[in-house]
């Protein structure tokens, strides 16, 4: 009797199935309790990794009820390489779908917000340029310059207030209040960081990421907002390390 | 082929642990008997940041074992080429002193499923598992050592004790073997055998390195004892026993405490590593 991988690995997911025929214990008896040993060590280690990879969202949803949402996850889902790091990139898309919570729309967005803190986490090294060849530039080609950014940047935006969420469940912030907010996610050194960015700020940085210039970039988020400055975005981005080359048009 | 030159620096016959970030700043500043580290090659797989940094920055100062736990040597599919990349990747940059991998299963039809699956001792599992470790050495270019798994069931057919299976397959890809003490422990328990014997019946002059670790108890529906592989406590006494059987046939060896759940601060691991360097200090050389 030959017991595949293929059978191993559909009673491995589904507890309704029966143990495979043909794992045994010392005696020839059909292995039951001991065959489950392997479907809680993946149920209970793929959990864990999604705690793990989603704080905010496990205290959203309590303990009791993330494992049980992890459970359903995971069989949907079980991951497609070995990088336990990268586990959990359809979590935001599966959370959005789960017809039982959707009164809680924001989970997704907060779960993307966690998944892009992660990638920044990992994200490769660069070298930020240093800030004195920023000033070293004449206001008038300023606007003409364009940045590359460290891999580690990102820009989560959502019709929710993400980082409300995030800092009142993470970091004991304030209670949120209902808001569309865009985060800049910025890694100085080894640890991620999200920054609350203004409506204008995240069109500008929207526009950076794709390449655009300084000038252009301000010019749109005026439209957002004819009060924007330029200037904190810019010194968040050099104080985050975020900048990696200066390109001046021409 | 891999190198079969003879490794220019291999591991101390002494005690290393299992690296957890955790012990990151106590390993710098009072390794105490602590002189190699081992760290699981799936999550230094990333492109950069503070693991990769810290691992880095540890390799100038000990020696480093590289421990696999994805690669799935035992699937039934063909080794996943993306992943035999990152190992290549790894072990180039690294230059780690050894690398093993596992006994075991654990991706099929395109799912990881983050547990080392058993196998049934067949020839037809012995020639997949020797083609695959072809493959893989012959990829990264050196030789790999193979670890025994920890049992929980036996395959009905099974054709193949798990010493004489280990055996064949070192013989015939050339691998080094691991030996988890543990590992013998626990399957011994659960399987009605005499871990001495099964010491006994296995190829020591192929070990390269040995594990240790703890593991918790339970039963299964027959009432019978069910040791279950935890790496989240100490090591129980009948391991640390079996650990002087061992020593008593291989002679010193690169001794590794695996903590991997639940763990603990550095001076209780450390004091896990010491009493391993005691079990070697009774060891004649």
């Amino acid at each position: 009797m030959t017991v595949s991988q293929t059978i191993f690995r559909a009673a491995l997911l589904d507890p309704d199935k029966d143990r495979p025929n043909g794992l045994e214990d010392a005696k020839g008896r059909l292995a039951r309790k001991r065959f489950d040993v392997y479907r809680n060590n993946v149920a209970v280690s793929l959990t864990e990794a999604l705690e793990t990879g989603f704080p905010a969202i496990t205290k959203l949803l309590g303990e009791e009820n993330f494992k049980a949402i992890s459970g359903v996850f995971l069989r949907q889902h079980p991951p497609s390489s070995p990088l336990m790091m990268h586990y959990g990139q359809e979590f935001p898309s599966f959370l959005v779908e789960f017809e039982p919570l959707a009164h809680l729309g924001y989970l997704g967005d907060v779960a993307a917000l966690e998944l892009a803190l992660r990638r920044a986490y990992h994200a490769a090294d660069a070298a930020p340029i240093d800030p004195a060849t920023l000033a070293a530039i004449t206001p008038l080609e300023l606007s003409d310059v364009s940045f590359s950014f460290a891999p580690a940047v990102a820009i989560v935006t959502s019709d929710w207030p993400i980082y409300g969420i995030w800092a009142f469940n993470m970091r004991n912030g304030p209670k949120p209040t209902a808001k569309p907010e865009s985060i800049l996610v910025l890694r100085p050194a080894f640890d991620p960081e999200p920054h609350l960015l203004t409506p204008a700020e995240a069109s500008c940085m929207r526009s950076l990421l794709g390449g655009a210039t300084l000038g252009d970039a301000a010019e749109q988020a005026a439209l957002v907002d004819t009060g924007f400055n330029l200037g904190p975005l810019l010194t968040q981005l050099l104080t985050g390390n975020a900048i990696t080359k200066i390109t001046t048009k021409n | 082929m891999f190198d079969t030159r003879p490794r220019s620096t291999p591991l101390p016959d002494a005690p290393g642990v299992g690296y957890k970030p955790q012990h990151y700043t106590a390993l710098l500043e009072e390794p105490g008997v602590v002189s190699w580290l081992e760290v699981h090659a799936e999550n230094y797989m990333g492109d950069g940041g503070r693991p990769l940094a810290q691992l880095r920055h540890l390799s100038e100062r000990f020696a480093i074992s590289v421990h696999g736990v994805g690669l799935s040597i035992g699937g039934e599919a063909p080794l996943d080429r993306d992943h035999l990349a990152r190992l290549k990747n790894l072990n180039n940059w690294l230059q780690p002193t050894v690398f093993s991998e596992h006994l075991a299963w654990s991706t099929h039809e395109g799912a990881f499923l983050n547990d080392l699956l058993p196998l049934p001792y067949t020839q037809s599992t012995l020639e997949r598992v020797c083609r695959h470790i072809d493959h893989l050495q012959d990829t990264i270019g050196r030789q790999m050592m193979l670890e025994n798994p920890s049992s929980y069931l036996a395959f009905a057919e099974s054709t193949w004790s798990e010493p004489d299976f280990l055996r064949e397959v070192s013989n015939r890809t050339g691998c080094g073997l691991l030996l988890d003490v543990n590992n013998v422990f626990v399957s011994a328990t659960n399987l009605d055998y005499d871990p001495r014997a099964y010491i006994d019946a296995f190829p020591i002059d192929k070990v390269g390195e040995i594990h240790l670790g703890g593991h918790d108890e339970d039963a299964d529906e027959h009432g019978h004892v069910l040791l279950i592989d935890s790496h989240g406590k100490p090591v129980v006494d009948p391991v640390w026993a079996l650990l002087d059987h061992v020593l008593s046939a291989s002679g010193p060896r690169p001794i590794l405490i695996e903590w991997d759940n639940d763990v603990p601060e550095w001076p209780e691991l450390h004091a896990e590593a010491h009493r391993a360097s005691q079990a070697l200090a009774k060891v004649p050389a």
